[in-house]
């Protein structure tokens, strides 16, 4: 009875899907937008990578908020978890010597590709929430690789606050000096394709990219913690 | 066989938003309500970057040296799905973290199970 509910619900909603979908044809230009972005974008911006600027520049003040949404799910985790009482620590059985050196020897360098990519957001494919994912991968591996070792959650917590206020404060700078709105342009836009460019883009994008790093990170160790 | 080479990818991402949308209301293990939740969400994500490709439209980076403008998809819904794919990490994480809770309370991830026992 339930399956069969469930089917005819599933058929309304795959309806309702195609019969909107008829007067969308694929592989058209629909938005107006997304053409001014992508005409305008390169000379208001001063971003090579049109996504970034959209994500950090145009639609800046929702990226807060999406920040902010990732922020409160990982307290939302962290509450949810959290054990009244210490916990019985368990022997943990160490790893062998190949493992504990390879994972040793992987982490710095993961690391410095995670920072890669979230520098040049403005310039190649990737941007902060890319690179905040592979830090938070590096760390994922220490805690599989290097069992017993254990990041310090009031730094994770300290990294994580200072990040996003980095963002509010280069915001209301740009509020006061720069112009009208939130996060503005303050800082010249420098020559294009090169590193120091876009403005206040790679600010804004290193300091998403540590916040979402140190939030996943963050999950990942109360997770761990569960599990043992 | 034109219609499928216009429409591969709509077929392919309602079909994903269907299997996920089935999972959720028919499966009873919490796990695996879970990943019908994943696999709707990929769906959404893969339906929206398709309403923005264009024909021949290649990805919205300027390149050095470029002699002209090459015709380039929406930025708009890859930027919207870029963050919507670090969303879903988390709401995925936070359901994980309930469900680990619910069986440590009841023993059990059955959601039959779990209906039938009182608060």
């Amino acid at each position: 009875m339930k399956r069969i509910i469930s089917f005819v619900l599933l058929a309304i909603v795959a309806l309702g899907i195609i019969l909107s979908l008829l007067y969308i044809p694929f592989g058209m230009p629909k938005t107006k937008v997304g053409e001014h972005y992508i005409e305008k974008g390169k000379q208001e911006t001063g971003a090579a990578n049109i996504v970034t600027a959209v994500v950090v520049n145009y639609r800046g003040f929702d990226t807060l908020g999406e920040v902010t949404v990732l922020f409160i799910s990982a307290i939302g985790l962290s509450a949810v978890l959290a054990t009244r009482g210490k916990k019985i620590a368990k022997k943990i059985e160490p790893a062998s010597a190949i493992l504990y050196t390879g994972c040793r020897f992987l982490f710095p360098l993961i690391l410095l590709f995670g920072a890669y990519i979230f520098i040049h957001g403005h310039l190649t494919p990737g941007g902060g929430f890319q690179g905040g994912a592979i830090i938070a991968s590096a760390f994922l591996l220490i805690y599989l690789g290097c069992r017993g070792r254990r990041i310090s959650e009031k730094r994770t917590k300290a990294v994580e606050s200072l990040s996003g206020l980095v963002i509010v404060v280069v915001g209301l700078i740009g509020l006061a000096v720069g112009g009208r709105y939130f996060l503005s342009n303050f800082l010249p836009k420098g020559i294009l394709f090169s590193l120091f460019s876009a403005g206040i883009i790679p600010i804004i994008y290193i300091a998403i990219g540590i916040k979402v790093g140190s939030e996943l990170a963050f999950i990942i160790d109360r997770l761990m913690e569960e599990s043992e | 066989m034109s219609f499928l080479n216009n429409y591969i990818y709509y077929i392919g991402a309602l079909g994903l938003i269907l299997i996920g949308l089935y999972i959720i209301l028919v499966k009873r293990n919490l796990i695996k309500v879970i990943i019908g939740l994943s696999i709707l969400d990929t769906g959404i994500n893969l339906f929206l970057i398709s309403i923005g490709y264009m024909s021949e439209g290649t990805a919205p980076i300027f390149e050095k040296g470029e002699a002209k403008l090459a015709r380039m998809v929406d930025p708009v819904p890859q930027a919207l799905v870029l963050t919507a794919i670090v969303i879903g990490v988390a709401v995925l994480a936070l359901a994980l973290s309930l469900a680990i809770r619910l069986y440590h309370h009841y023993g059990t991830l059955n959601l039959r199970k779990i209906r039938e026992q009182r608060w």
